[in-house]
């Protein structure tokens, strides 16, 4: 479900809006992964303490979205801009893909919560395809 | 494995306290019509669930999970073909047929909250409906349930914290594994 030119736009321009967030977002996300799928925990076991809020959810939060932030800023090419992180998750991390799903919607959550008026059905639909292909392009290099 | 089946067992793979093994359990015990004792709530978990059930309006809220199902995941529309037009998203959520089928579907929903201790047995004849008449892919059930709790985060912000959020993805996956539990 490829990006059109017009989810493209949409992306962005949501962004515009919630980028200075996006640390924020980050760390509520990955936090609530680790809650409401607690089976996400098993890739964070050397982690002292997994609850929202704690430093190293909100190190790793903030990681994400610095990534997803550079994503969105690379949009016409994922593929390209993503390789390099594509190798890390299948070499290194090798975290289940059906994972992204999972962070993606939370992801999705955190920012309807916060910025309930500018996340009407429109910028729904494009940002949930955009974290599908950064999905994708994150599985690349998988096999 | 009948019904009574292997509490024991079961209890000791329960351990795992993941969604996943929630599922798996209300699906191996199969079709049973008894009340459905294998998906335990505490206390702490029906006080968060009717906390978040008494604050929304129904009304409002499923015909804007429902039309974020048909924009989000147009696919899903292949079901609703007498409804109209649902070409694009102002159509979608000003189609009074959407509307009123969101109503119906918290609607149903509203059983679930209120029979926490039998939702399968409660939803069986509606999986039965699902698979056999309307013939809706089960995926779909997840879609809907993933709309509805954005939605309601929407809604309700930080008054949506974490351990909320844990409790009400706990309910969506019971309520989807009931209305699949007819298909098979």
């Amino acid at each position: 479900m490829s990006l059109t030119v017009d989810d493209m736009a949409v992306v962005k321009a949501f962004w515009g809006k919630i980028g200075a967030k996006a640390d924020d977002i980050g760390a509520e996300a990955l936090g609530r992964m680790l809650t409401v799928y607690p089976q996400t925990k098993t890739y964070f076991a050397h982690w002292a303490d997994l609850s929202p809020g704690s430093a190293p959810v909100k190190k790793h939060g903030k990681t994400i979205m610095g990534a997803v932030t550079a994503a969105v800023a690379s949009i016409d090419d994922l593929p390209g801009a993503l390789s390099q992180l594509s190798e890390l998750h299948a070499y290194k991390l090798r975290v289940d893909p059906s994972n992204f799903k999972i962070l993606a919607h939370n992801i999705i959550v955190v920012v309807g919560m916060l910025f309930p008026g500018e996340f009407t059905p429109e910028v729904h639909v494009s940002l949930d395809k955009f974290l599908q292909n950064v999905a994708w392009c994150l599985a690349e290099r998988y096999r | 494995m009948s019904g009574g089946g292997d509490k024991e067992g079961i209890k000791s793979a329960r351990a795992a306290n993941s969604d996943c093994s929630l599922i798996l359990e209300s699906l191996i015990v199969g079709k049973s019509t008894e009340a459905d004792s294998m998906v335990e709530w505490s206390d702490a978990e029906r006080s968060a669930i009717a906390a978040v059930w008494g604050k929304l309006n129904l009304d409002e809220v499923g015909p804007q999970a429902l039309g974020r199902v048909l924009i989000v995941y147009p696919w899903t529309q292949r079901y609703f073909g007498t409804f109209g037009d649902l070409s694009n998203a102002a159509a979608i959520l000003g189609n009074p047929k959407v509307a009123n089928h969101g109503k119906v579907v918290l609607g149903a929903l509203d059983k679930a909250v209120k029979n926490l201790d039998n939702i399968k047995g409660t939803y069986a004849n509606l999986s039965q409906l699902h698979c056999e008449k309307l013939n809706v892919d089960p995926d779909n059930f997840r879609l809907l349930a993933d709309c509805l709790t954005i939605v309601i985060a929407t809604k309700f912000g930080a008054a949506f914290p974490p351990q909320v959020q844990a409790t009400w993805q706990k309910l969506m996956a019971v309520v989807v594994a009931a209305l699949t539990s007819r298909y098979f």
